[in-house]
């Protein structure tokens, strides 16, 4: 395994951590991508991701720790020749065309993908000859989509390629993402959208406040993340609270106690049955943001 | 493995060529960047001082080179100085850096799309001047100007390059406007520097458009002074425009706009 699993990593992150100035934007950050996996860094706004993504396309350098691409640093042109990134950009020259676009970015690359197959891959056929400007949201996401594999690139990066799309646009767009990883490809995607990362991903990575907080396949961190939120005032101890089957953390917060569950139903049931006197019943779906603050402080606790 | 990437020159080219059909589609670059200097010229250089001399060349020959001078100046500045500052700001400058297009390439097809661009001011004015200015001048002189404003742009692309990794992209059209129009004035670029107050002539040679403004003028026969030491002197504002550039992009590097 050891030995099959160095020559299958296609980037690592080793030990990384990123500060700017005071703030702590990544620590400790160990994650290795891998071929022909769709690997999905979750998390809020401002968690890290769009740092670990710069650091990974060589736009910016670690603190500390090393990233590496293929074994070389991403900082160089020529690592960067295995990678292909699709990026937040809020506009794009406008008076070029798709195919000029495309043209030049395949120019960067020493063995592009054929022009045809790019325009196939993205979904722009027809489109060749319009001036970026005059192209849709969805197209001109498709544009950037284009330029991100057009290099055959064996990394591609994806930061949060589907904002701004619609359903239907989204799961067009993952379709084409899963191609890119059936091709062999690994890819990384950044999205704060569990949905998207439970439908691309084979693994999800969630990250919040620059650290790692769960990481597994999509169904273990399902588990962990989207649950119901149980808030009651009761006269248990947060200690038993927390030994009772199905709870995944339990705190307290002023005189109620809150409670993180998969599933409400028998946890409630228990809790009545401990604490008869329990009042103050509240039973309500947790939101990802909270949910991913619970795996922090669960992270902290331990 | 190591891996291979693609020869520099082709990647120059490429985005050269990119560079020079983005802007030829883009009215707001193509229209104020002609028409500035031929306007200008029109006026000063030709309707208004009709058969007037500038020493030993009639005012409109004079003016070709300080107005062609003005010219690649703006060419120079809007299209880096402006462009690289509005591409940093939209985030394709970043998406650019992730590519493995080498940062040099990037600046290098700038530097001849303002190039290109000179020369297409150059033939305006020239045409202009033969036709309506009644300039008479010898082949020579005529492509020994065209050849010192075409590669004026050089010194004044590094300058815009330093301003455009230098300013906020926000503020960088009007900033860069601001540096543009009193610069050309005050290098002697509207009015001949003989005709302004003296203290003009003091602090002109501070500017690099005066350099170019006396080699133009030189080509045209108008100024006799030797050309070395303003062949050096926008040598040495190159060199020191392309240091501010590259440390202006280092401390670029970490900022994210938008």
């Amino acid at each position: 395994m050891s030995a099959s699993a160095e020559s299958d990593v296609v980037a690592r992150f080793h030990d990384v951590t990123k500060r700017f100035g005071e703030v702590m934007a990544l620590r400790d950050f160990d994650l290795d991508l891998a071929p022909g996996r769709v690997t999905a860094l979750l998390g809020p706004n401002g968690a890290g991701k769009t740092t670990a993504v710069r650091m990974l396309l060589g736009l910016t350098a670690p603190s500390a720790g090393s990233v590496t691409v293929f074994g070389g640093d991403p900082r160089n042109a020529g690592t960067r020749t295995r990678i292909g990134a699709m990026l937040q950009v809020a506009k794009v020259p406008e008076t070029l065309r798709v195919g000029e676009h495309i043209r030049l970015f395949q120019s960067y690359y020493p063995s592009p993908m054929p022009y045809v197959e790019v325009i196939e891959a993205a979904g722009l056929q027809g489109l060749d000859r319009s001036q970026f400007g005059k192209l849709s949201g969805g197209q001109k996401q498709r544009l950037l989509f284009a330029l991100a594999l057009c290099g055959n690139a064996s990394l591609i990066v994806l930061d949060e390629p589907t904002v701004g799309l619609d359903v239907e646009a989204r799961r067009v767009l993952w379709d084409r993402i899963r191609r890119l990883s059936d091709s062999g490809r690994a890819v990384l995607l950044t999205t704060h959208y569990l949905d998207e990362a439970d439908a691309l991903a084979h693994r999800i990575v969630v990250i919040a406040r620059g650290e790692i907080v769960a990481d597994g396949s999509p169904a273990e961190v399902k588990a962990r993340v989207s649950g119901r939120r149980i808030r009651c005032i009761t006269t248990l101890a947060l200690a038993m609270v927390q030994g009772i089957p199905g709870v995944s953390s339990a705190r307290q917060s002023g005189d109620a106690t809150e409670i993180l569950a998969a599933v409400a139903e028998p946890v409630v049931r228990e809790l009545l049955l401990r604490d008869p006197t329990l009042s103050g019943l509240e039973v309500g779906g947790a939101g990802l943001e909270e949910a991913f603050l619970s795996l922090t402080r669960e992270k902290v606790a331990v | 493995m190591t891996p291979t990437t693609v020869a520099l020159p082709h990647i120059v080219i490429a985005e050269a060529k990119a560079e020079c059909i983005k802007v030829l589609r883009l009215p707001r670059f193509v229209i104020p960047t002609l028409a500035f200097p031929m306007l200008f010229y029109a006026m000063f250089g030709i309707a208004l001082n009709r058969g007037a001399s500038a020493g030993t060349v009639s005012v409109s020959t004079y003016m070709l080179a300080t107005y062609g001078t003005f010219g690649v100046l703006g060419a120079a500045l809007s299209g880096l100085g402006i462009g690289i500052a509005t591409e940093r700001g939209q985030g394709w400058f970043t998406l650019k850096r992730a590519s493995p297009m080498p940062g040099i390439a990037y600046v290098l097809a700038k530097t001849t799309m303002s190039m290109m661009f000179s020369a297409i001011i150059v033939l305006l004015l020239f045409a202009m001047g033969a036709a309506l200015g009644n300039v008479h001048m010898p082949l020579a002189s005529w492509l020994a100007l065209g050849a010192t404003l075409v590669l004026g742009a050089i010194p004044f692309s590094a300058l815009g390059c330093a301003l455009g990794f230098a300013v906020g992209p926000n503020s960088a059209p009007a900033l860069i406007n601001l540096i543009y129009l009193p610069m050309s004035f005050t290098a002697g670029l509207w009015l001949p520097i003989e005709m302004m107050p003296r203290f003009f002539s003091v602090i002109a040679p501070l500017l690099p458009p005066f350099h170019l403004a006396r080699l133009a003028l030189h080509a045209v026969g108008a100024d006799s002074s030797a050309v070395l030491p303003h062949i050096a002197a926008l040598m040495a504002f190159t060199a020191l425009f392309t240091i501010a550039a590259v440390v202006a992009y280092r401390r670029d590097e970490d900022k994210t706009y938008g």
